[in-house]
């Protein structure tokens, strides 16, 4: 176990690196940034100036090694717009964002799972053909189609929800219900699926055969069995709490981390991109990490394989 | 194998409405009509100039916004007076071309990797694993956005960049079935036979592995649409003048007040698009390939 | 006197074992220092016991399985690494047969095209004579012309083990290893595809590793016979010599287990107990635990391979023989 935590550790390292070696590539190597920041017409001076200013005039590979280092450091960098350090720029969004993504997760758990273990249990039954048939309709319609639909019925039609902006808490209802809806879909058909085969198994055929009664064979046989796939499910939908809001923040100008990624893209604000990228890759690999140990736990089979 | 339909068994006299009975019966209906609006998206991509009534840039300044059932634009004019119908034509070709290209490369560079770290083991193996925790880790639409802000979008590049998208799921496919294969039946037979390696993984692996990667490419396909509409939406996908199906929502938001057919045009199209290829997606998975998810 | 056309001295074949939580991996030796020689169109029979180490030994022949120890030399020349180009262009000289023929075949590729395979591969035949050698293979090995264009699922075990036998022999060997070529097909068909290869084998002279743990069909096919227990070879000699007369208990167990008709059961030697773990064997003679005839030398020192009359050898310490081994 010892080792099998310490390979996931350095893969997870691994990975970190990767991404930071990403995003630094992709964004010194493709335009110059003092051009961008300072407009076509300042003069050379100054471009130099701003370039010594940020260490722009190094090779690359210096840069790289000093980003690398001043991060290790705990030093993310200083926006590049308004010269505040780039890691708080990020956490300030953070909040924001997770004001929506915490109630659609919670949202996309209560329905998604429950309604996939009730179409699972109800085989074929008309409720069951609802479930996959919404489900379906659920993750195949992109967030902003989704998104602006609802605000051309609650908001331009029926004028009962506002269609953008963070002022009350109202404001929240239509981001989070955008959002929650193609988790809910996928949640169902995953959580009915899993379950589906589980009942089939010959320990849950065995557990009602021999007369458990049949709430006790669903949740003590199957529904924990059930669990180990959903969990992986649900360990990314968690580890996408702070990326999955790119579309949503933009439809309705929600002030979160997804939106100053938009915003900080189109200037170049590297610092902050990067901080970002950063942010997201290590929320992704951390809940990555945890569902890999839970696995573990929750699944004996691989705890005896993981021994050795 | 019998379970598919197949027209050959028929007696020959009934043939066509016998050949429909056979197909409903062997198809669902939403299947079915899956099948039947994937077919004309298709015929669209293909005959989408010749069919559109007007150009795309071509604007009508006399009938602006105008709304769906005006007599010379069906489906309605934009902002600028252009026909909303000739550029959902339009954006249906351009869209599917992208999500299609980008899936064959997809395919192409997982099944490839995927074969590699079957092939060589060791080190290959390592590369592609980090490949795909690293994509594992940052979300592909944050990973595009970054991209394609900063180099600039053109279509080259954006084919380029969706064609990253869902590799891992061949490679993974891939990798296991060449591993099962080499050690043992067939594969191994051809080794000893005294073929090259190219030989038994281009001649004997790849047709007998085709079919499972057939079926997950109807799973890469649709994902491919949303991505890209949804980066085009960002405005960050086709560029104005093209149009795509992304982009055209995107620009219709603007008017969703007052315009929204030019919106909601699009829409549809993607959703009862992805919809029909999951529909005959996880049909053709249950028929042909069980054993992916 | 003529040079074999195969020639293996002191193979040894370790696997790693399974690890355990606790302790090293237990290494398994599968072949532990066989030495073999085979003669142009001569056919040598191995047989043994599954697990006695005989499907590795025959891939060891083939170049297939490295050699962990020892070496095998074909025609004079010693065996080159797998997958090296000359290794593949060794493979026109020598080939297998396979246990499982549905296994062996693509299933995918028509017969025609499978048989034609090797003709391909090491450019044997000009492409337009192709078809010809095809049809004359089929012959061969008893296929009708027209069944070229069917897939193996659509043919008998039987059917199929001719396709497998039919590519072997495309490129013309000079070697063929059968591994269990007939365990898998129905009694029925064993003695029909047996002959066929003995046919086969006489017609174009071609030196053949027949192995298969059933002793009725090695005594039909064979010239000479070695029997492995173990990773060892404890017994070689001529087919009729070794069913007439073994020498090595474990032969006499082995040979009195086949039924003969008109003859009672009586004075049968009945082996005990299961093959020792191969993780871990007895000391001194491998086979002292299940021997009736085991005594004290047995359980300490290992027989070694001895010349125990005019061509045959026997490892066993109450068989008379030379005083030196067999060379090593």
């Amino acid at each position: 176990m010892f080792v099998f935590f310490l390979t996931r550790l350095l893969r997870a390292a691994v990975t970190i690196l990767a991404v930071v070696t990403f995003a630094f590539v992709v964004l010194r190597m493709s335009g110059d940034p003092a051009q961008v920041l300072l407009g076509p017409d300042v003069p050379q001076e100054a471009v130099d100036a701003f370039r010594k200013r940020w260490g722009l005039d190094q090779p690359l590979w210096i840069q790289y090694f000093a980003y690398i280092q001043s991060m290790l450091s705990g030093d993310f960098g200083v926006s590049m717009r308004d010269r505040s350090p780039a890691i708080e720029l990020v956490m300030q969004r953070v909040p924001a964002t997770l004001q929506l993504t915490i109630p659609a997760l919670i949202l996309k758990l209560v329905i998604g799972i429950p309604a996939g273990v009730y179409a699972a249990l109800h085989r074929h039954s008309f409720a069951d053909r609802g479930v996959i048939l919404l489900a379906i309709l659920g993750f195949t319609i992109p967030s902003f189609v989704m998104g602006l639909l609802l605000v051309l019925i609650f908001s331009v039609t029926l004028g009962l929800l506002p269609s953008g902006g963070q002022d009350t808490w109202m404001h929240g209802i239509l981001p989070t219900i955008t959002m929650s809806i193609g988790g809910i879909g996928i949640l169902a058909r995953f959580s009915r699926s899993a379950m589906i085969e589980v009942l089939g198994q010959p320990y849950v055929r065995t557990a009602s055969a021999k007369g458990v009664t049949w709430p006790d064979v669903v949740w003590r046989h199957a529904l924990p069995n059930a669990s180990v796939p959903i969990v992986t499910i649900v360990g990314f939908m968690v580890g996408s709490l702070i990326a999955g809001a790119v579309v949503v923040e933009s439809i309705f100008s929600w002030p979160g981390i997804g939106r100053l990624l938009v915003v900080s893209v189109g200037n170049r604000d590297l610092a902050v991109v990067q901080c970002i990228l950063l942010v997201i890759a290590v929320t992704m690999v951390v809940s990555n990490l945890i569902v890999d140990l839970l696995y573990g736990w929750l699944d004996p089979r691989l705890r005896a394989q993981t021994a050795h | 194998m019998s379970s598919t339909p197949s027209v050959s068994t028929l007696p020959p006299r009934r043939g066509y409405f016998a050949a429909i009975a056979t197909l409903r019966r062997h198809v669902p209906l939403s299947v079915g009509l899956g099948l039947l609006w994937l077919l004309l998206m298709v015929l669209i991509a293909i005959f989408a100039p010749l069919i559109m009534p007007y150009n795309i840039t071509a604007m009508d300044l006399s009938s602006r916004l105008a709304a769906p059932g005006h007599p010379s634009h069906w489906l309605g004019t934009d902002e600028l007076g252009r026909d909303v119908l000739s550029r959902l034509l339009q954006s249906i070709r351009v869209s599917l071309v992208i999500a299609f290209g980008a899936t064959i490369i997809s395919a192409v560079f997982g099944t490839t990797l995927g074969f590699a770290a079957a092939k060589f083991r060791g080190a290959v193996e390592h590369l592609v694993l980090v490949l795909a925790d690293f994509q594992a880790a940052l979300p592909f639409l944050i990973m595009s956005l970054a991209v394609l802000a900063f180099f600039g979008s053109s279509m080259l590049l954006l084919v380029c960049l969706m064609g990253f998208y869902g590799w891992e799921r061949y490679a993974r496919i891939a990798r296991g079935l060449a591993i099962s294969a080499s050690s043992q039946g067939y594969a191994a037979a051809v080794v000893q036979l005294g073929a090259t390696p190219m030989r038994v993984y281009v001649r004997h692996i790849l047709p007998n592995v085709a079919s499972t990667l057939i079926v997950s490419m109807t799973l890469t396909f649709p994902e491919i649409i949303l991505m890209e509409s949804g980066l085009s939406f960002l405005g960050l996908g086709v560029q104005p003048p093209e149009s795509s199906l992304g982009n055209m929502v995107g620009f219709g938001r603007e008017y969703l007040t007052t315009a929204p057919w030019i919106m909601l045009a699009p829409a549809f199209v993607i959703m009862v698009t992805t919809l029909s290829i999951s529909l005959a997606g996880d049909w053709l998975r249950d028929k042909l390939d069980p054993t992916v998810r | 006197m003529t040079a074999p056309i195969l020639e293996a001295t002191n193979l040894v074949r370790v696997y790693p074992g399974r690890r355990r939580l606790i302790g090293k991996a237990a290494p398994v030796r599968a072949v532990a220092g066989v030495t073999l020689r085979v003669m142009p169109g001569e056919v040598l029979g191995i047989v043994g016991e599954s697990g006695s180490g005989k499907s590795t030994l025959g891939r060891m022949l083939l170049g297939i399985d490295p050699a962990d120890g020892g070496e095998v030399r074909f025609d004079g020349n010693p065996m080159p690494r797998l997958g090296t180009s000359e290794w593949r262009a060794l493979r026109a000289r020598m080939q297998l047969v396979y246990q499982d023929p549905l296994a062996a075949l693509d299933r995918r590729l028509t017969i025609a095209r499978q048989i034609g395979e090797p003709l391909e591969i090491h450019n044997i035949v000009p492409r337009e004579h192709q078809q010809a050698r095809i049809d004359e293979l089929m012959d061969a090995v008893g296929l009708r012309k027209d069944q070229g264009d069917r897939y193996p699922h659509e043919l008998s075990g039987g059917q199929r083990q001719r396709v497998v036998i039919a590519r072997a022999l495309a490129s013309r060997p000079k070697l063929l290893v059968c591994d269990e070529p007939v365990s898998a097909l129905d009694v029925s068909i064993q003695a029909q595809v047996v002959n066929m290869l003995r046919d086969l084998q006489e017609r174009n002279r071609i030196a053949m590793v027949f192995i298969s743990h059933d002793l009725k069909v090695v005594r039909n096919i064979a010239d000479r016979v070695a029997v492995m227990y173990l990773g060892r070879i404890v017994e070689e000699a001529s087919s009729d010599v070794v069913f007439k007369a073994p020498q090595h208990p474990y032969t006499k167990a082995l040979v009195s287990s086949v039924p003969v008709p008109g003859k009672t059961l009586e004075g049968r030697m009945i082996l005990q107990g299961e093959p020792p773990n191969p993780a871990n064997p007895p000391s001194g003679c491998v086979f002292h635990p299940r021997c009736p005839f085991a005594f004290d030398l047995c359980r300490t020192t290992v027989p070694t391979l001895r010349h125990t009359g005019p061509d045959r050898t026997a490892a066993c310490h109450l068989v008379p023989g030379d005083a030196e081994p067999v060379a090593a």
